[in-house]
């Protein structure tokens, strides 16, 4: 199983390296989304800054159903589906490696959102390990949930429109969760105000890896 | 990759009915392959050829009746059939972003091959120097074919199941894809060719399968004897 | 493919109607005995009056039909259990659901403007319930895909399964996130003694007259649902047993009509 996420995720990261999508379209989009809370927020920066770690969130979410969507549509040319499936690549591991793909991509959004988001609102990082810890794990719980409706919506054509009204609702514990370990990571806040959204994290993460391992397969074979 | 214990029979098909939701794809074929065999499939379109491919692929599951690929059950054995079998289908199953080497080894890798055969395969189809860093977006028809044959030859299957692969192919490459299915079989391979063009097919194989509504509607042997066509109703 | 003739049977559609009629006439008893009957509450004056119909609705719509939804769709998952049964129990559950719970925020709602002065707080049990309703609307939007029964049930089951999952996770980080609702006052393990006598019973009827509506309305949807399969597949079948005699009878066919063998609209295989 390993190996197979190993060659799946290394397959669609070499895809994003020819095509960069995530980096010239769904970067963008990141940064457009933080442009336009900015507007709407009004000209002063505070509650910009105030509202700073739920719009990185925010922004975070929208353009992580582009990089699903993305996920979902380099396999739905020529039949590749099929062709994973054709090879016998263990399901499990189809499902961790584009996982990891997707989280691998998210990571580096991350990044620049979160340099957008301390140039552009004056966020102020102080405690610098819970922005690392929330995002790592929101991540992966992210591109799970993600690649699992990817998945479940891939053949239909409506996917496009279906797919955000699938995930974002089933996501948003991560928005609050990330939102509220931001919030403390800005204000200098203890860890322990940030433990029972640690553990919400650990929690839906494991569920939906689980899920995903588990019942990735079957959803292939249902055409 | 190796089998256990070298199967005699490569596909049997008892009876076999195969869906689509409500509708038959196959209606109860009956069908035996021995391991070596070169079999050619004809019918009408829509008749089910594909479908008997897909089926002994592993793709479709069987709704009735009993199917048995390299003497595993392709539902049990899901896994282990795939990677013992090799479609070469109408869709090619490349990535666009990627180019003809990339493609090449990711399919061989993903189905458990070796990766040794890879250089001389591609040589083989003809896959040299620039068309095998070309992106396979940039390819033809008849480019994109010989990438997928490239992958099968490299992978080496012991059920080679073949839809209608001449189709798109020019005239040396149709005699390349004759010489390559021959050497497979002689070297412990079986395969089974569905054809509209049956008289590129006939030199090689042993036998003619004709489909008809989603079962077996003709056989005859073939290969030296002069043909007998023999109607089985 | 399931013909399921126990929805058609006389005795279920009698006992739809016992229920139907339960239903009405309990639903009818709480609303005139919580409207005029039960004295008003020290605190809440006249808006308690709610509290016949807002927990019952919620109880309705947050794990009845949530829970049931769940269940079918595991059960339609699991080879052993599989049947199409399920899969249109659990689309039923989470149709009359969405109802339920579009009234759970109606009613909350309303309880809330007089108490916390605007029509939608971000309480945390109702956003909890907001966050249902959305994926109670993803599941019914993902069942609107044209597909085959059979696709469309995996498809449907695998999404509430999904979303099943999430739904504890959402309960708890919403509730983390704020607190405002009024504890539970009837399923709080300490029965809170703000609610007693005649109230009482006034809300235990309101939850039996409820429970019995939902019931009522599954038990149609189910029907709605299953007359509409059943007639979809039984002209199917018809079709397909008509042409699989045509072009497999016993006398050999020339090649070329052998086409009209098989039904007409399919791509080349």
């Amino acid at each position: 199983m390993w190996r197979d996420t190993l060659l799946v995720a290394g397959k669609d990261l070499r895809i994003e390296a020819r095509s960069r999508v995530a980096l010239s379209q769904v970067a963008p989009f990141g940064i457009v989304a933080l442009v336009l809370f900015a507007f709407a927020l009004g000209p002063d920066r505070a509650p910009m800054a105030k509202g700073a770690p739920g719009l990185f969130w925010v922004a975070v979410l929208f353009s992580s159903v582009l990089a699903i969507q993305r996920s979902v549509s380099v396999e739905s040319v020529d039949g590749a589906r099929d062709g994973l499936r054709l090879s016998g690549l263990d399901p499990a591991g189809q499902f961790l490696g584009k996982t990891l793909s997707v989280a691998a991509q998210l990571v580096v959004l991350e990044v620049v959102l979160g340099l957008g988001v301390v140039l552009l609102y004056g966020a102020n990082i102080e405690t610098f390990w819970l922005i690392v810890v929330s995002c790592g794990l929101g991540t992966i719980g992210l591109a799970a949930a993600g690649t699992l409706y990817g998945a479940l919506s891939a053949g239909l054509r409506v996917k496009e429109t279906l797919l955000p009204f699938l995930l974002l609702p089933v996501v948003a514990p991560v928005l609050l969760a990330g939102t509220r370990m931001w919030q403390a990571a800005l204000t200098g806040g203890t860890p322990s105000n940030g433990t029972p959204w640690f553990h919400l994290l650990i929690a839906f993460d494991a569920v939906y890896l689980a899920l995903g391992v588990v019942v990735y397969g079957p959803i292939q074979e249902t055409a | 990759m190796a089998p256990e214990s070298p199967p005699t029979s490569a596909l049997s098909l008892r009876d076999v009915v195969a869906l689509s939701g409500r509708f038959p794809l196959l209606a109860g074929v009956d069908l035996q392959v021995g391991v070596g065999e070169t079999v050619l499939i004809e019918g009408p379109n829509g008749a089910g050829k594909t479908s008997l491919l897909r089926v002994a692929a592993g793709l479709v599951p069987v709704a009735s009746g009993r199917a048995t690929v390299l003497g595993l059950d392709p539902a049990r054995h899901r896994t282990e059939v795939r990677r013992r079998v090799g479609l070469l289908a109408h869709a090619s199953h490349l990535y666009d972003d990627l180019n003809v080497r990339e493609n090449v080894r990711f399919a061989v890798k993903a189905a458990g091959a070796d990766t040794s055969r890879i250089e001389d395969a591609c040589e083989r189809l003809g896959l040299t120097g620039r068309l095998l860093r070309t992106g396979a977006a940039k390819l033809s028809a008849g480019q994109r074919r010989r990438v997928a044959l490239a992958v099968l030859v490299a992978r080496a299957p012991e059920l080679w199941l073949l839809d209608e692969p001449h189709a798109g192919l020019d005239a040396s490459a149709r005699s390349l894809l004759n010489e390559l299915i021959v050497e497979a079989t002689a070297g412990g391979a079986t395969a089974i060719v569905v054809s509209h063009e049956p008289e590129l097919v006939e030199s090689m194989a042993t036998r003619s399968i004709t489909i008809t509504g989603g079962r077996v509607t003709g056989e005859c042997r073939l290969n030296s004897a002069p043909a007998r066509f023999v109607h089985v109703a | 493919m399931t013909t399921d003739t126990s929805v058609q049977s006389p005795r279920v559609m009698w006992a739809t109607r016992v229920i139907g009629l339960l239903a009405l006439v309990g639903t009818g008893l709480t609303v005139w005995l919580g409207l005029w009957v039960t004295p008003p509450d020290k605190v809440q004056g006249d808006l308690v009056r709610l509290v016949y119909i807002h927990p019952g609705v919620a109880w309705v719509a947050l794990y009845l039909a949530f829970g049931l939804a769940a269940a079918c769709s595991l059960l339609y998952l699991w080879p052993r259990t599989r049947s199409l049964f399920w899969d249109r129990l659990a689309a039923a559950a989470v149709e009359v659901g969405v109802v339920f719970n579009v009234a759970t925020l109606i009613s909350g709602s309303v309880w809330g403007k007089p108490t916390w002065g605007v029509w939608w707080a971000w309480d945390a049990r109702l956003t909890s319930t907001a966050v249902l309703l959305v994926l109670f609307l993803g599941y019914l939007a993902l069942r609107r895909v044209p597909a085959e029964p059979e696709v469309r049930a995996k498809r449907s089951a695998f999404a509430a399964l999904f979303a099943a999952v999430d739904v504890p996770i959402v309960h708890f980080s919403v509730l983390w996130w704020k607190t405002l609702h009024q504890g539970a006052t009837v399923l709080n393990p300490n029965l809170s003694p703000t609610i007693h006598g005649s109230m009482a019973w006034t809300l235990l009827l309101g939850f039996v007259a409820l429970t019995l509506a939902f019931v009522w309305m599954l038990l149609v949807r189910y029907r709605i649902g299953a007359l509409e399969d059943f007639l979809g597949s039984g002209e199917l079948d018809m079709a397909l047993l008509e042409r699989q005699s045509e072009g497999a009878g016993p006398t050999p066919e020339p090649l070329g009509t052998a086409d009209d063998a098989r039904a007409p609209v399919k791509a080349s295989r």
